[in-house]
């Protein structure tokens, strides 16, 4: 593979991300992406998807999801009725065998893109239960007795959000990437490439907010890139007039359409009770 | 950084590159022979540009899984890669022996070297050096025999001793090689040997396996009755088993407990992966009327220890660790609290939880032995019902037993 990763027109990637990814692209090694909640890790995959052309496949995971369902799965039960039934497609066993991600992956006529989305959602045991599956990019169909293997590896990302641990042996097979929060050099590039006309004042001056907000002390959820880019896309929909958001006033500390920063109605209230307070003061 | 290798050179480096892995694993980083090889494989097959910046990224992507652990690797690349070592006075999390050595070796002159071997040989500094930790009780400032700060014995900060090892704090003569903070030494401490492994096979026994959330296994039996009954199949599910023990872990931080703290986090460190509903909180010697969940932010996040005994059901497990050291009054008095104005007394916030939830147990880190001899410690089992434990392997898996036993 010549062709390497450097961000795509829409995604800003910074250098040690793209070593990472062209990494795990050249190696064929799963990439396992960390990181806060709102940083990118979804979307990286997409954005790899596009950059090398290549199709993506989409795995999200649930808490109830089974490392089998990436396989396939044995409709028994639907097999039972038709027999009961008496259809003629009880007959063969392939008809009740639903492939899963991995399956569609291993077999698809182009070299895809496999994201596993939320790996820690999945109990424990779900990353142990695919070492095999995602070491040798083969799986064994006891029902009928088919193996089936990639005829090339496909390109695996793997989000986790840090809600459990994942096991070592998993974490060996992996190249690790941490997104960090962005810092405001960075940030600032994310803006002008989803919104490449904004006026400069605005995003510096709806920066500062943002990061004001970040910086609070308390607070359940902390506005991330996502948000920022909700917010901003409000605040040009609205025609929001600059002067507004440089009205540092601290007794105005709750910044203009705040539901699109603030996700929770306990730290809205906990800015204006900082507003409140910062108002008493200035008496 | 160093100058990139060229083309052909790959193998030669392959020699530091192996230094830097056993540099990595003695730094506590658990990289294994297969990143290793990975390592290898992504240079030969040309992932990157030939730039130190990508290889150290390539190198960080394939060796470091935590991010926790970040920190750690910059600073083994820096060692590794630079030549030099951090200063001194820098922190650092983790100081092997070898490194030290290295140190010395490395850095020190010849007639340093001779002052050093006066004093006997490397072991028997560390040696020496790990008993005076032991006998020391308190701070202790000049001297010269015991560790404290600005005394001319080997030990300690601020030493004029060429082979002072530094023990926290600021260097002042820049002669201290690293720092040991005291803390390291809490590794040594054989009679405290509980694992991360070990806590887990106790906290097994916790496991409570039951039925819950969406139906997604066949009910054999179910299905037979059914089928025999309707006169049809009838196809019965059932929801998977689960681990369901709901835990509550109540953490005391800070003061007496800071010697603690490496066995409190691996208990902690264990817990977490071992059950799915599992909350902690912390306190300082004892409970009042909030807790907090982040140690940073302990003045500014507070959580009403209220509205824990709302949220959390009946059926939790309440697990508290501390060492019930303290003052009589801390426990008995309200205004008893070392930290703040306290309303009520902490009898009364312990009581609360020993009334609202069934099953609660105290584990304390100091011996069993010495219990008998703090007052406070007494009257904390006391409100416990005497389920206070020694965090010992034996006292956890008593812990798990009583707190497994159905409550009546």
């Amino acid at each position: 593979m010549t062709q390497r990763f450097s961000g795509t027109e829409n995604y800003v990637a910074t250098d040690d991300l793209k070593v990472a990814v062209n990494a795990a692209v050249t190696l064929r090694r799963p990439l396992l992406v960390k990181g806060e909640p709102g940083t990118g890790k979804t979307v990286l995959a997409h954005e790899i998807a596009k950059a090398i052309d290549a199709p993506l496949i989409e795995w999200g995971v649930k808490s109830t999801t089974k490392a089998q369902q990436g396989l396939y799965e044995y409709d028994a039960v639907a097999r039972l009725r038709d027999g009961q039934l008496g259809d003629e497609r009880v007959h063969d066993i392939s008809n009740y065998i639903r492939k899963g991600k991995l399956w569609e992956a291993f077999t698809s006529p182009e070299l895809p893109v496999l994201l596993i989305d939320e790996i820690d959602k999945a109990d424990i045991e779900f990353p142990n239960d695919l070492l095999q599956e995602l070491d040798r990019m083969e799986f064994d169909v006891y029902e009928t007795g088919e193996r089936v293997a990639a005829k090339e590896r496909p390109i695996v990302v793997i989000t986790s959000n840090n809600e459990k641990e994942l096991p070592d042996a998993f974490l060996r097979r992996c190249f690790f990437h941490y997104i960090k929060f962005p810092d405001g050099e960075t940030m600032r590039e994310i803006i002008e490439v989803h919104f490449p006309d904004i006026q400069k004042r605005l995003v510096s001056e709806a920066l500062e907010i943002f990061y004001k907000v970040r910086e609070v002390p308390g607070l359940k959820k902390k506005p991330s890139t996502s948000e920022l880019l909700d917010w901003l896309k409000l605040l040009l929909v609205e025609d929001m007039p600059l002067d507004v958001l440089q009205d540092r006033d601290p007794t105005k500390a709750i910044p203009p359409l705040h539901g699109a920063l603030l996700k929770n109605e306990q730290d809205v209230m906990l800015l204006e009770r900082l507003a409140f307070m910062a108002r008493r003061e200035n008496r | 950084m160093p100058s990139w290798p060229g083309a052909r050179t790959v193998e030669r480096f392959a020699k530091v590159l192996l230094n830097f892995f056993e540099e990595l694993r003695s730094a506590g980083i658990r990289a294994s022979l297969k990143e290793h090889l990975t390592l290898l494989e992504a240079l030969d097959s040309d992932v990157i540009e030939r730039r130190p910046e990508d290889f150290y990224y390539l190198a960080r992507a394939t060796y470091v899984k935590d991010e926790g652990l970040l920190d750690r690797f910059d600073q083994v690349f820096q060692k590794v890669f630079n030549g030099v070592f951090s200063e001194p006075g820098e922190e650092q999390a983790t100081i092997p022996e070898e490194w030290l050595r290295a140190v010395t070796e490395k850095f020190l002159t010849e007639e340093e070297r001779a002052a050093i071997e006066e004093l006997g040989d490397w072991d028997e500094i560390m040696e020496t050096l790990k008993k005076r930790l032991e006998e020391q009780e308190g701070r202790h400032e000049g001297g010269n025999k015991w560790i404290g700060t600005g005394g001319t014995s080997p030990f300690g900060h601020s030493g004029y001793n060429p082979a002072g090892v530094r023990m926290g704090g600021k260097s002042r003569n820049r002669r201290a090689i690293k720092v040991w903070e005291k803390r390291e030494f809490a590794n040594l401490d054989s009679s405290l040997d509980l694992g991360t492994r070990n806590i887990k096979v106790a906290l097994r026994r916790l496991r409570r396996f039951a039925r819950e959330g969406a139906a997604d296994e066949l009910d054999l039996d179910a299905t037979i009755r059914g089928t025999a009954k309707q006169g049809w199949l009838d196809i019965r599910m059932r929801p998977e088993r689960h681990n369901a023990v709901k835990l509550l872990l109540f953490l005391d931080v800070g003061g007496s407990m800071d010697d603690h703290v490496k066995v409190t986090e691996e208990l902690f460190s264990a817990a977490t992966s071992e059950f799915k509903n599992m909350e902690f909180y912390y306190f300082h010697n004892c409970l009042y009327e909030s807790v907090w969940k982040d140690n940073s932010r302990r003045w500014n996040e507070r959580i009403p220890t209220w509205d824990l005994l709302h949220k959390f059901g009946h059926d939790y497990k309440i697990v508290f660790v501390g060492d019930a050291a303290m003052s009589p009054y801390e426990i008995a008095w309200e205004g008893g609290s070392v930290e703040h104005m306290n309303e009520e007394p902490g009898e009364v916030w312990l009581k609360r939880v020993v009334d609202t939830y069934p099953a609660v147990a105290w584990l304390n880190p100091k011996p069993e032995r010495a219990w008998e001899y703090s007052q406070s410690t007494q009257m904390i089992r006391q409100i416990m019902d005497d389920r206070m434990y020694p965090l010992t392997l034996d006292g956890l898996e008593d812990a798990m037993r009583a707190l497994s036993r159905k409550q009546g």
